[in-house]
């Protein structure tokens, strides 16, 4: 009865939480206030008080503060952006030529020029206060320069390595694991060179997508096949299966949608849309009905009416809502019911803007209900979705699909190679 | 997730004991310590580079100890270990104040424009905020402009019906000539504040970026508020830099906070836009809105629960004096199965228990990552109901008597094993917390119990300087230390501190306490 043991245990906790900290709250608040009034006190002279910051000031150059870097990481992304945009409207007005369109393209260049080298300016003032603020040795990259027997390395190509990390999401504990590769592979003479730390940090985050089998969305085996979909409110799972359904039918498959979503308001509604548009059937339930049962005729109907795939939305849910886990479980229990072996895929759907939360959303999912692949969605923002990485590295799930778009063909199978491309572009120059 | 940052926090204050003074070498662990842990909590790079130089320029060559003395008397110490955390807590506060959650509403209709990404949550918080307004006597209408999304507008008309509030939407118009529309249609139905719900876009789609240009240009709308989910990473930062070009955003609504992300886009979008925080989205319900409060979402960020939520929380629900009694009671050894149901209940009032478990620091290690079913409680709570008042409060009856054992069983549909167990524990329990009301130190020699001192130790206060919260149960300010809670008025004879439970004045007066009972007892014979 392990369950009841913590049960108990929690229900103790809690009551003595509460207990304690109502007896406790006056007495502990007249306490913090004494002790901030002595902290506020000035120090008696000959205390023991070190001396002020002890940071080097030279007399030419202010101090750099932390304000400073701020601002300006703050001006280097609306430089970005700024320069995002004339690039845009370049591609734009050279997209469709028109003969009073080369003047305008001409100065859209220009323009273009212009906010790229304020961009640089801006980025490189960024770079400089970071480098200047922060000591290489506390980061987390410093750990390669450490393993570096007295080799230094350059502050500026430590700063560059860490952009490429974090900014795209990868995450300390995957960034580390990346580092900890180069470093071995890596000369200590190759180390002076971002390009090839880059290089070889590119090559290892290969090696961990590749190291589980990429594959499309398939339908073979056993008819129907069945696809749950799982993810985290505004994810994108209902969007990703109307483009799949869509893609499904074009390649001749006889498609069953499933709506279930009884939960979110107008959630079936917006799944008849997508059936619509995909010309599919769609098995609805009445609102706040039981999932479960909707999903199960759903199923039900798809066997016996000799569909292909059977396409089974679920309600977003936040992993950590443990009877909305268990409604997914008996979701899963019930699909099993009705066509024994299903569901046959079960697809996690990602924001890619998604930061080191999914890690955890993989987790507690895969353990709803196991899951066979990763949709990586809204690829076609600034977000990288670097932290897929950490997932197929620790949870060994696939990346199978992305979603690159608002259209019916904006779903396309997952490349490596395409998304580290995107993963390691730029970001240095971002920054 | 939660531990391993807590424990981040704990060992760079590790690196710090024994420090006499915060100098730029003892310091770089401990920062790298902390950068970490902001980094697992998506702060942006940029952005948790200058924190640490804050923390750096508000530490570096600071004072050893401050050694004091409160109203009290007791000793007040705080070394540099305990500065520097402080000082991180401190900060963070700092940026993501001050608390700025009112909304501007110009008379006599006024408007407010919400945007964001595709699946921030921009239609449940415009319901959550038109249900929010109605509390304030406010008659909001809300405006479906999601013209591009399957069923959004239709989700939002069901949204404005829940929350009993006018919708409005016209077919074929395009979102710009709706929204100003909608403005006048608001004075016609007598309506004072306008909510526009626009379609989730691209900070990048400059099309759709431009439609957001002209709503805002045609409408001049009092409020634009971008909404951010919680669980967002470095892209954060990019985004609403981006929005906030174009559109001059009054504020943020952070959404899905009521999952387990810890929130770190907050502070990057705060630091970099400086624009205020306005609301936090808690869950699914329309009433799932609260107000930001830079200290509950500090300690998040930090990993540390929120416990100054818990307690506004407990304070609301709670029977003060009738809480006092318990623990005493309870630390006696006098606690019934009673008690444990009245404490289940009013723990229930609060919400799903896993939510307040959720909120209480360390918890991480004591269910070791598992998730707590409410329903264990429901389990526990029928068993418990299934007993007579006397079963309750001498639960040995029934291990004694068979047939009560199996009529329980019986009566609340368990196994009588389940009984057995429950019975099992729960004495071993109240025996536990007796043996913790005799001598309070061993609570801290209890693993994962140690936090529950922090805990209450946390509850304290709102104030910054609280920093309990922030260690999961070891006390920052030195060597008060070992004291993990202080039991409720008159129990203990004094309250002055000590690592090895009653100190000798303590037990000096206890013995003679002994010896004056003694001494009347002789007396009577």
């Amino acid at each position: 009865m392990d369950t009841l043991a913590i049960a108990l245990f929690v229900g103790f906790f809690v009551l003595f939480g509460v207990v304690g900290a109502v007896a406790l709250a006056k007495k502990r608040r007249e306490r913090i206030a004494d002790l901030t009034r002595e902290l506020e006190k000035p120090l008696p002279e000959g205390a023991q008080e070190g001396e002020a910051p002890a940071l080097p000031a030279p007399e030419d150059a202010p101090v750099p503060k932390a304000q400073d870097l701020v601002a300006a990481e703050r001006e280097a992304l609306l430089a970005k952006a700024r320069e995002d945009e004339a690039r845009r409207a370049v591609e734009r007005l050279a997209a469709a030529p028109t003969q009073a369109g080369t003047d305008e393209l001409a100065k859209a260049r220009a323009t273009e020029a212009a906010a790229s080298a304020e961009r640089e300016q801006a980025s490189a003032r960024a770079k400089q206060l970071r480098l200047a603020l922060s000591a290489t040795r506390d980061g987390i990259v410093g750990r390669l320069q450490k393993a570096l027997s007295g080799k230094q390395l350059d502050a500026a190509v430590l700063d560059d390595v860490e952009n490429v990390l974090f900014g795209a999401d990868i995450g300390a504990r995957t960034a580390e694991r990346l580092l900890g590769a180069v470093k071995q592979r890596l000369g200590s003479k190759d180390l002076a060179d971002f390009a090839k730390i880059e290089a070889a940090l590119r090559a290892e985050a290969e090696a961990i997508l590749s190291s589980v089998a990429v594959r499309p969305i398939e339908v073979s085996g056993d008819r129907p096949r069945v696809i749950l979909v799982l993810g985290v409110n505004g994810s994108g799972k209902t969007t990703t299966i109307g483009k799949l359904a869509a893609q499904l039918k074009g390649q001749g498959h006889k498609v069953l949608l499933g709506a279930g979503d009884t939960f979110r308001a107008a959630a079936a509604d917006q799944l008849e849309v997508w059936a619509g548009r995909a010309e599919v059937p769609i098995v609805t339930g009445p609102d706040g009905g039981d999932p479960s049962s909707v999903l199960f005729d759903a199923v039900k109907r798809g066997a016996a009416e000799g569909f292909d795939v059977v396409l089974c939305d679920t309600a977003g849910r936040l992993h950590t809502k443990v009877n909305l886990m268990e409604e997914l479980k008996k979701v899963a229990r019930s699909i099993a019911k009705a066509c024994p072996g299903a569901p046959h895929e079960v697809l996690l759907v990602l924001d890619a803007t998604v930061g080191q939360n999914a890690i955890a959303q993989a987790k507690q999912f895969g353990e709803a209900a196991p899951l066979t692949g990763i949709v990586l969605t809204k690829l076609d923002g600034t977000a990288k979705g670097g932290v897929v990485l950490g997932i197929v590295d620790e949870l060994k799930v696939p990346v199978r699909l992305i979603g690159v778009g608002e259209k019916l063909t904006d779903l396309r199978p997952f490349e490596p190679a395409a998304f580290l491309d995107a993963l390691f572009a730029d970001e240095r120059r971002a920054a | 997730m939660l531990e391993t940052v807590s424990k981040g926090f704990r060992s760079a204050r590790n690196f710090l004991s024994g420090q006499a003074e915060l100098t730029e070498g003892n310091t770089d662990e401990a920062l790298r310590e902390v950068r970490l842990s902001l980094l697992e909590a998506d702060v942006e790079l940029g952005v948790t580079k200058s924190f640490l130089q804050r923390v750096k320029e508000a530490t570096l060559g600071h004072t050893v100890t401050v050694e004091g003395k409160d109203k009290k008397g007791q000793k007040v110490k705080l070394g540099p270990a305990e500065h520097f955390i402080k000082s991180c807590y401190d900060e963070l506060v700092t940026l993501m104040g001050p608390v700025d959650s009112t909304i501007r509403l110009s008379k006599p209709v006024g408007t407010i424009m919400m945007v964001g990404l595709q699946g921030t949550g921009k239609t449940t918080t415009t319901g959550k905020l038109a249900a929010h307004l109605k509390k304030q006597k406010h008659r909001p209408l809300l405006v479906g402009a999601d013209i591009y999304r399957p069923a959004a507008v239709e989700q939002l008309r069901q949204v404005a019906e829940r929350v009993d509030a006018r919708f409005y939407h016209e077919e074929g118009v395009a979102p710009p000539e709706l929204c100003r529309r909608a403005v006048q249609k608001a004075r016609e139905w007598q309506c004072d504040v306008v909510l526009f719900d626009t379609a989730g876009r691209l900070a990048i789609n400059d099309e759709l970026m431009g439609e957001l240009e002209q709503v805002k240009a045609l409408t001049k709308p009092d409020n634009v508020f971008l909404v951010v989910d919680a669980m967002t990473g470095q892209d954060a930062v990019r985004t609403a830099v981006e929005f906030d070009r174009r559109l001059d955003i009054d504020g943020f609504i952070m959404t899905k906070l009521d999952g387990d992300a810890r929130g770190g886009a907050a502070l990057s979008i705060k630091s970099i836009t400086s624009k205020p925080i306005k609301f936090l989205g808690m869950g699914e319900t329309m009433d799932k809105l609260e107000e930001f409060r830079p200290e509950g979402l500090a300690s998040r960020i930090l990993g540390m629960g929120d416990v100054v939520g818990l307690v506004k929380q407990f304070e609301e629900v709670v029977d003060k004096d009738k809480a006092e009694k318990d623990a005493l009671r309870m630390m006696q050894g006098r606690f019934t199965l009673q008690d444990f149901l009245d404490q289940l209940k009013m723990v229930k009032s609060m919400g799903s228990i896993s939510s307040v478990i959720e909120k209480i620091p360390g918890m991480g290690e004591l269910t070791q990552g598992k998730q707590v079913d409410d329903r264990e409680f429901t389990k526990l709570e029928a068993i418990v109901q299934s007993m007579t008042m006397d079963e309750r409060r001498r639960p040995e009856v029934v291990t004694q008597q068979k047939s009560r054992k199996k009529r329980i069983a019986k009566g609340s549909g368990r196994s009588e094993k389940e009984v057995d167990d429950l019975l099992q524990r729960f004495g071993m329990m109240k025996q536990m917390m007796q043996m913790i009301g005799m001598q309070p130190s061993l609570l801290s020699r209890m693993p994962g119990f140690r936090n529950i001192g922090g805990l209450a130790k946390g509850l304290g206060g709102a104030g910054p300087a609280d920093m309990s919260a922030l260690f999961g149960g070891v006390n920052p300010f030195g060597a008060q230390g070992n004291r993990p809670i202080a039991p409720p008025k008159g129990y203990y004879a004094t309250t002055s501190a000590g690592a090895g439970g009653l100190s000798k004045a303590d037990r000096d007066k206890k013995a003679k306490r002994k010896a004056e009972k003694a001494a009347r007892k002789k007396n009577r014979r």
